[in-house]
């Protein structure tokens, strides 16, 4: 583009220059944060990762990921949580949401209080709350045993079950509230128009409603998956030491062993793994979508 | 109630008996949902020292035992004061960096955007640990300083996004107009987009104060001694042994959030006024 | 009672330009507003007229390019310290005061002292014929209270130009009907320079001194609304304002001809090189008894003959297929003499209102 010279070009240019970097710049203090408490210190254990036992430059910490059978169990075990904690959350939290869509707007925002009070209570008090109803002399199998279904108490805790059925519990807003979103956004004169043009309502729902939430049950499904795989507390005390995640093996590298290297190493693995995820999904999906857009 | 069944629910004549089974499934839903936040409540009145359901006899023990204790007194004022700061100081920073990223025709505002965004993305783990390094190299470690910069950052992603979207429906002809009378860009920000948009203010002044209090993976790091979090002493009590104070510690947090829901409701509403 | 209002300011705007990307929103502008004068900026959507608008205001700022108020030169200065009133096209009312808190901000902002403001917000009030609503929200208003109360606010503070972007396009035709005269009487009684900017042509000829015809980005024609009506400077202009039909002519020998009949003119023909002749249908005659002398006849078979209470349109093809249309009143006697379709009817003009314009595509 060829430079213009008219009256007072280069000033009015100088003052829009200005005007952008001031206003971006007050982005600065949060910036200047997220450097200090995030970046930077990530950045560090990016770099102690690649330091041996020695102090040298090594790739010790990320062969030991390789070599070990224990490691192996521990990537596997997270997976599994989070492929069946999500698949549980989209079983449950996709016909709740599909329930909540049809009804009137009063009803539904009662029913919401039923999705968000959980969503707004300590994610401790739950896993405690989950902890007391699973247990051998809990409510769960209290009732049980008093309904016939079983007769002796099941070991509901300290194990993958409990596991999953505290994280389920935990992550289920998550899924609901986007799905939610995209459902309410489904104009139902489409529905009306298939089943004027033939369609029985089972069909018309797979083939005309599924299809337009899809976006909302992706963002949901990845923000649960996500949030699983990095997950600490709820595994941490509902599965009792037998299931072991690879948060958790984070954290008693550095509480228990105090090792620097493995710790350091399997976080940027984990961080690679969402990173790659994330990316992946970006090719889906905006960023805008997963934060607060919906559709 | 026979009639009912056979009563349509939507305009494709789907009855209310076909979809019995979808009312079953959410009540059952619903109730799952709830139950765990609820039954925490009558459990703290139990006098058993074993947690049980129902409580056989009722007493205020658990409570008296939270409010005596120096220790849980000690740590509740940390996490309030922690929650307290981090509310003070994620929602204004938080704030700017929304509109400042809203109103700046710079090429970079998404990638900034992202990057600000990231707290919520990365696994807590992983800013837990690498917070705790960075905090021994800054001598900053179970400071209450250090508490609320790491609660904060994890704050920020929940501000900006509501934030940015009450801004995103927000008319800028407004903030154009005041300016155009006489106002500059902060006084016509203070005086007419804020009082706009202070819903989602309210609200994420609100997530964010929640977001300090509730959070246990990174206190259970960087905060200690003195400064222990309510939420430290919870966890380390949960792993060792089951002690039933922490239903009664449960209980009073349920009760602080749900006031805190409703505190956001009310200022929320109150859109009238001259 | 009011101080010594202020005097109008002239705007002086020169070789402005704003590009974004290719796009030239405003091609080199240049335009000179008259102390006191109504001037509005008529154009189609995407011309540029908001823009440049927006460029006097300060929200956008140009590429390059003087614009003066008065003496001062302004293309520099920040929005909030240019001292003009604005209404925007969606009111752009603070939902979070009252009418009184609305129209008494930019007094606040200039620190006017408490009492004085209730006056000044009264006295504005009563100026837009609002007077009581004060106490009023603003979502208790009509559109047309809306407007008047976004008036009000752009002149409680007495500024010296008057900036105005489509204030009427959300209101009903009889409101804005109404509004227009009302703007006009308004703008003759406060005397501030004043640049209405609007898409509508009939707006325009209704309440401007001047009328500056913007199409990308570009000033076609300045002048007052009667000039700009029967002299267009070009075909974009002739054809924005009023409706007309274009016939292409051609020079011949030293006369101007519509194919193989020379035209008789009142006026000698623009200088360009293309030239055409703008027939607007209520110029164009009737003839009952076929070519008048003296003035231009064509003869033409009737496609369309409408009746519409106060006038009647017809439309009728030329030889070469052309279609014209005409406009004429409807009296009692004439009523029968209607041509039905399919009649050869005589279209004459006199040689006043045969006018000739630069063809060109613009």
């Amino acid at each position: 583009m060829a430079t213009l010279a008219g009256a007072n070009h280069s000033g009015l240019r100088w003052d829009d220059r200005l005007e952008r970097m001031r206003l971006f710049g007050l982005s600065s203090p949060a910036l200047l944060l997220v450097l200090l408490v995030l970046v930077i210190p990530v950045g560090w254990l990016f770099a102690v990762s690649f330091i041996g036992e020695g102090g040298q430059l090594s790739l010790e910490n990320y062969q030991r990921m390789l070599d070990s059978k224990a490691y192996y169990r521990i990537f596997v075990t997270t997976f599994q949580v989070s492929i069946l904690t999500t698949g549980l959350c989209i079983l449950i939290g996709y016909p709740l949401a599909y329930f909540m869509s049809e009804l009137p707007s009063r009803a539904a925002n009662l029913c919401m209080i039923a999705v968000l009070l959980p969503f707004w209570t300590s994610l401790l008090v739950r896993t405690y709350a989950w902890l007391v109803l699973l247990q051998k002399k809990g409510l769960v199998n209290d009732l049980g045993i008093a309904l016939g279904l079983w007769d002796e108490p099941l070991k509901l805790v300290h194990n993958m079950g409990g596991t999953l059925i505290g994280m389920t519990h935990i992550m289920l807003p998550f899924l609901i509230l986007p799905v939610y979103g995209s459902m309410k956004a489904v104009d139902r004169d489409y529905l009306k128009a298939a089943s004027n043009l033939g369609a029985t309502p089972v069909r018309a729902f797979w083939t005309v409603f599924f299809p337009l939430t899809t976006p909302g049950l992706f963002a949901g499904a990845l923000m649960v998956f996500i949030l699983c795989l990095g997950f600490y507390v709820t595994p941490a005390v509902l599965g009792g030491g037998k299931v072991t995640l690879v948060s958790m093996k984070i954290v008693s590298n550095i509480e228990l062993f105090v090792s620097w290297g493995a710790a350091s190493a399997l976080g940027v693995v984990l961080l690679a793994i969402t990173v790659g995820i994330l990316w992946i999904a970006s090719s889906f999906l905006k960023l805008e979508q997963l934060t607060g857009g919906g559709h | 109630m026979p009639g009912w069944f056979g009563k349509s629910a939507t305009e494709t004549q789907i009855t209310h008996g076909q979809r019995l089974w979808l009312y079953i499934f959410a009540g059952i839903v619903m109730a799952l949902l709830l139950a765990p936040t609820l039954i925490v409540i009558p459990m703290s009145f139990s006098d058993s020292q074993y947690l049980e359901f129902p409580p056989r006899e009722w007493s205020l023990r658990w409570y008296e035992n939270y409010f005596g204790s120096v220790e849980w007194m000690q740590a509740t004022a940390t996490s309030l004061k922690a929650g307290l700061f981090t509310m003070l100081v994620a929602t204004p920073v938080g704030t700017l960096a929304a509109y400042g990223l809203h109103t700046a025709r710079v090429a970079f505002v998404r990638a900034t955007f992202a990057l600000l965004i990231t707290p919520m993305m990365v696994p807590v783990v992983l800013i837990a640990i690498g917070a705790f390094y960075a905090y021994v190299q800054m001598d900053i470690l179970y400071t209450l300083t250090g508490l609320v910069m790491a609660h904060t950052v994890m704050a920020l992603p929940l501000v900006l996004i509501v934030i940015g979207s009450a801004l995103k429906s927000f008319d800028m002809d407004l903030e154009q107009a005041a300016r155009s009378l006489g106002a500059p860009r902060w006084q016509a920000f203070l005086t007419i987009t804020l009082p706009q948009i202070r819903f989602a203010v309210v609200t994420s002044a609100l997530l964010a104060f929640l977001t300090s209090f509730d959070e246990v993976v990174v206190a259970m790091f960087i905060s200690g001694g003195d400064n222990a979090t309510l939420t430290r002493n919870m966890f380390n009590s949960l792993r060792d042994q089951i002690d039933p104070t922490i239903a009664a510690i449960s209980t009073i947090m349920i009760v602080v959030t749900t006031l805190m829901m409703v505190l956001a409701q009310v200022f929320g509403k109150r859109r009238t006024g001259g | 009672m009011r101080a010594e209002a202020r005097e109008a300011l002239p705007i002086s705007i020169q070789g402005v330009t704003k590009t974004y990307g290719t796009v030239h929103a405003l091609d080199n502008v240049s335009l000179d507003v008259r102390s006191g004068e109504f001037l509005t900026l008529l154009g189609p959507s995407g011309s540029g007229k908001t823009t440049l608008l927006m460029v006097i205001a300060g929200f956008t700022r140009p590429d390059c390019g003087s614009l003066k108020f008065g003496d001062r030169e302004v293309i520099r200065t920040p929005p909030h310290l240019r001292d003009l009133g604005m209404t925007f096209q969606s009111y752009a009312l603070f939902p979070h005061m009252s009418v009184a808190g609305n129209v008494g901000y930019p007094l606040r902002l200039r620190k006017v002292p408490k009492a004085e403001i209730a006056a000044r917000v009264a006295k504005a009030l009563e100026t837009v014929q609002l007077g009581g609503y004060g106490d009023r929200r603003i979502d208790q208003l009509s559109g047309g209270q809306k407007q008047r109360v976004a008036l009000a606010r752009s002149i409680v503070f007495e500024p010296r130009i008057l900036l105005m972007d489509e204030p009427l396009s959300a209101l009903d035709k009889k409101l804005r009907d109404q509004m227009q005269i009302e703007l006009r009487h308004l703008h003759e009684k406060l005397g501030m320079t004043t640049v209405y900017v609007t898409h509508d042509q009939r707006e325009a000829l209704t309440m401007s001194d001047r009328i500056a015809v913007v199409n990308k980005g570009r000033i076609m024609q300045l002048a007052a609304p009667r000039d700009l009506y029967e002299r267009p400077a070009n075909r974009f202009v002739a054809d924005f304002i009023g409706d007309s039909t274009f016939l292409t002519v051609t020079r011949q020998g030293g006369e101007i001809c519509y194919g193989d009949m020379p035209l008789r003119l009142a006026a000698p023909p623009p200088d360009a090189k293309d030239l055409a002749l703008m027939l607007r249908p209520e110029r164009i005659l009737l003839s009952s008894e076929g070519p008048r002398d003296g003035a231009n006849n064509f003869t033409a078979t009737a496609t369309e003959v409408v009746y519409q209470g106060d006038s009647y349109l017809l439309q009728a093809r030329l030889k070469d297929g052309t279609e014209i249309t005409m406009r004429g009143g409807v009296r009692g006697a004439s009523i029968s003499a209607l041509p039905s379709v399919g009649d050869a009817v005589t279209l004459t003009i006199a040689p006043e209102d045969t006018v000739l314009i630069d063809g060109g595509t613009y």
